[in-house]
């Protein structure tokens, strides 16, 4: 890019790699909007196994056995980490997100929605796994 | 007469499916990815095939799985499409083949998945 910079026809363009590490505000963002890569990542994974089960139970059993190779088992570890960071980070900027919402006459506070949120995640995410224990 | 714009569609899928994994997301992948491979809390014939079977078969169980991957597809569809744009690829054609045209295939094979289990 340099030799490009004093060429009349091409003017100097600001370069963007890295933009976002310079600030901590931007770190946050990025690694936010990163989730998404997560998130894809375990639906694929999901499809894979229906498809699996849609095949046969070989295929199916093949599909379990991946998922209990180590190498599965350390990137799960890190799913599970940006899942919560996901889940921390989507009900954080709800309140920018989402309409504004009235109590009395009176904007309902951003942290009180952030933290409904959370808690709503909690009690879902209890009630999931109790709901899967209940089937064992 | 003003074209109707197409974006809301792709918001509503975002917002739904974001809404969607970070309320089950991390219960999801601790039960499928380290819960049962582990044999921790949960017992492995859980995720048996016989027992996957049943719960794919159950309609209640096709709609889950149907949800869950449609809309976490969606939602990571679109929002890695916005945010291209940061890393320096720009809103083109070709960029939201790659996301959407990801997510719709997706989402045909997920239709086709939870139809072939059979009921």
């Amino acid at each position: 890019m340099s030799d490009m910079q004093h060429d009349a026809r091409r003017p100097y363009v600001r370069p963007m790699t890295g933009w976002w590490r310079k600030n901590p505000y931007f770190v946050c963002y990025m690694l936010r909007e990163g989730t998404a890569l997560v998130v894809a990542a375990y639906a694929m994974v999901l499809l894979t196994g229906l498809l699996c089960l849609a095949t046969s139970e070989a295929a199916f059993n093949g599909w379990l056995a991946v998922l209990r190779h180590p190498f599965s088992i350390a990137l799960h570890l890190l799913a599970l980490a940006a899942m919560v960071y996901h889940t921390w980070s989507w009900f954080d900027i709800m309140p920018k997100t989402m309409p504004p919402v009235y109590a009395g006459g009176k904007r309902v506070p951003r942290h009180v929605i952030t933290r409904a949120g959370i808690v709503t995640a909690i009690v879902v995410t209890l009630l999931i796994l109790l709901l899967t224990w209940s089937l064992t | 007469m003003m074209k109707r714009s197409n974006a809301p569609i792709f918001w509503a899928l975002f917002g739904a499916g974001g809404m969607l994994s970070a309320l089950t997301g991390p219960a999801l992948v601790f039960i499928t990815g380290l819960a049962v491979p582990l044999g921790l809390m949960f017992a492995p014939e859980m995720m048996s095939y016989e027992r996957t079977l049943g719960f794919a078969q159950h309609i209640a169980g096709k709609f889950f799985i149907l949800a869950v991957i449609v809309l976490y597809l969606w939602h990571a569809a679109h929002r890695i499409y916005k945010s291209l744009h940061d890393v320096g690829i720009h809103p083109s054609p070709a960029s939201r083949m790659a996301c959407y045209g990801t997510a719709m295939a997706g989402s045909l094979l997920a239709v086709y998945g939870v139809l072939a289990v059979g009921f």
